[in-house]
């Protein structure tokens, strides 16, 4: 560790890790749920256990994000952060926040969180995703907003790299863009509208910044390529990203009331959606290809090269599969969303986030690289990881593939729940993919705590 | 990549073609939310719609059932439910769940009121006159 301040990024890493196993426990119940309907109700009703498995989520990646970016960020800038104490503060003020909501979420009725918190005052709740209450979102503004100013404040008195520029951009976007999570008129078009403005000008914009720019400075570390060829990349594909991504909004805006040509700007820029992502996997190999060095972390290589591969399958082949116009038509708010969703949601940011802990973490605690049998275990996590992804990917649209055909294709179209009943096998299927998921998460904190012999102290 | 395409030149499309393309975006908005009101039914937003998407929001319906396709896929699409069940089925159902047949998906028992119940119903009948381009393909949503 070249910067005594980068160690504030540990405590966000562990936290990240730990909301990681709740998020996926709560999917674990979830899966269940959807085959053993009655499964822990009405202790935990499904829309309940869905709120915590989703907002945990994106919680864990943005604590995520968020120690990656105070690991990254002196060491790009050659000066220590700003305020390493500011940083700590707002750790504790996020995770104690982030825990009482879930607690909120657990314990009260959700009518009744809302009006302890003040959603009648802002009504912003119940809205998917942006469940929170006005409390909480609120205090995700001001978290962002501390660490934010923590950041371009460590930025300003230091050098300015691609890498680092790209980044803030990325995250000063992410704050940005979550202020729309407080407008929700009474217009439920409007509504939905704006709701995407935080939800895809994340996932599929800023997002996707943040994402290129942290896989990037990895690169550089682990294959030693100069830093213009690698910057040159980030910024190619993060201009495919915006050019592709921005208007790609639009394959949103088919069927929720809002004028019909959002059909063809939606198709055309959404399909090539895929661009950025099939850019990302070409750079990852590549620079790997081309290494100037043998760094003796394989671990973060393999999540990086990973991370390329399965961002491209799930957020590129995955969103191409029921992105146009006339077939989304009929996949829309079927299984084959839930199938993207996941798969792209662990190609593209579970992954990045696990690739810079894997690269950051071992040097956090003293050492370049974790002992050969700590990278094994390490390794055998990714595989179970990655391929139960696959597989719970394959069976939900196999199920969506089928939900699609026997309720909105066939003449004779069968209700919801008749056709739930149809498809069940493969929501059994995904379960136990599920279930080898939740093994190789095992395997991955066990991971930490094997000991060995370990390299030198820097590399 | 050539020599000849430096790594300025990539910042300067990237940041050119972001500002381009998102300008795109701000114009298309534009132009939507001038075209909206032929198409989002808000000229039926009574104060009864208004408090019905409360009674929907803050029971968190959107965590098991889709509305326009958006949503969670646990529980049947309900931008059409008004038109494929009508008012009266709608307000039974709600009142007598849980069902509590055994291994079966089970909905929460909300507690409405009537008059939340009536709102809940005005959302759901304004929603199901949105002008969504015929989707969903038929009545089962």
């Amino acid at each position: 560790m070249q910067y005594k301040s980068q160690a504030v990024a540990k405590p966000y890493f562990i936290a990240a890790i730990g909301l990681f196993v709740g998020q996926i426990l709560f999917g674990l119940i979830m899966g269940l749920q959807y085959v053993v309907g009655d499964f822990l109700f009405p202790a935990l009703p499904f829309n309940i256990a869905r709120m915590v498995h989703t907002n945990l989520l994106i919680v864990w990646l943005l604590f995520g994000f968020m120690g990656s970016a105070y690991y990254l960020i002196p060491e790009e800038t050659e000066t220590e952060l700003y305020s390493p104490k500011l940083a700590l503060a707002l750790f504790w003020i996020f995770l104690i926040a982030g825990a009482l909501t879930i607690v909120g979420y657990l314990a009260l009725p959700y009518a009744t969180l809302a009006k302890l918190t003040g959603n009648d005052i802002l009504e912003t709740m119940g809205r998917e995703f942006l469940e929170q209450p006005l409390i909480t979102k609120v205090g995700i503004v001001i978290v962002a907003l501390g660490f934010l100013f923590n950041i371009s404040m460590t930025l300003l008195k230091g050098r300015k790299t691609s890498i680092s520029m790209v980044l803030i951009v990325g995250l000063w976007g992410l704050a940005i863009f979550f202020l729309f999570s407080f407008y929700n008129p009474h217009n439920l078009v409007k509504d939905k509208f704006y709701w995407w403005w935080v939800v895809h000008l994340w996932v599929e914009g800023v997002w996707e910044l943040i994402l290129g720019a942290l896989l990037a400075y990895v690169l550089i570390k682990v294959t030693g390529v100069d830093r213009e060829v690698i910057e040159k990349w980030l910024y190619v594909i993060i201009t495919l990203a915006l050019v592709t991504g921005l208007i790609g909004t639009g394959h949103h805006y088919y069927w929720i009331g809002t004028p019909q040509y959002w059909q063809w700007w939606g198709s055309i820029f959404s399909a090539l959606e895929p661009l950025p992502f099939f850019a990302m996997t070409v750079f990852a190999f590549n620079m790997v290809n081309r290494r100037r060095r043998e760094h003796p972390n394989k671990a973060a290589v393999l999540w990086a090269l990973g991370t390329g591969v399965m961002a491209f399958l799930g957020a590129g082949v995955w969103g191409f599969l029921h992105t146009l116009a006339p077939v989304n038509y009929y996949t829309h708010g079927s299984q084959i969303t839930a199938a993207h969703g996941h798969m792209a949601f662990y190609g593209a940011y579970v992954m990045v986030v696990l690739t810079f802990i894997s690269y950051a973490m071992p040097i956090l605690r003293g050492r370049a690289a974790n002992s050969e049998r700590s990278q094994v275990l390490e390794m055998w996590s990714f595989w179970l990881m990655t391929i139960a992804m696959v597989f719970i990917t394959l069976f939900l649209t196999a199920a969506g593939i089928l939900q699609v055909w026997l309720q909105r294709v066939s003449d004779t179209p069968m209700s919801f729940m008749a056709t739930q009943d149809q498809i069940s096998l493969f929501f059994w299927m995904r379960e136990w993919a599920g279930v080898v998921f939740f093994t190789g998460l095992v395997l991955y904190l066990v991971s930490f705590f094997v000991k060995g012999e370990t390299k030198g102290a820097n590399a | 990549m050539s020599g000849i395409f430096t790594k300025s030149m990539a910042r300067n499309i990237f940041y050119g073609g972001t500002v381009f393309f998102f300008l795109l975006l701000l114009a298309l908005t534009f132009d939507t939310n001038k075209t909206l009101p032929k198409l989002d039914n808000s000229g039926n937003l009574t104060p009864q719609v208004i408090a019905g998407k409360k009674v929907w929001e803050t029971r968190n319906c959107i965590g098991c059932h889709t509305l326009l396709g958006e949503g969670a896929y646990f529980a049947p699409e309900l931008g059409n439910v008004y038109k494929r069940r009508g008012p009266e089925f709608i307000k039974a159902w709600i009142q007598s769940q849980p069902t509590g047949a055994p291994g079966r998906r089970q909905m929460p028992q909300f507690n409405l009121t009537n008059e939340e119940l009536d709102n809940l119903v005005e959302f759901l009948k304004y929603s199901s006159e949105i002008n969504t381009a015929n989707w969903p393909p038929n009545i089962e949503g």
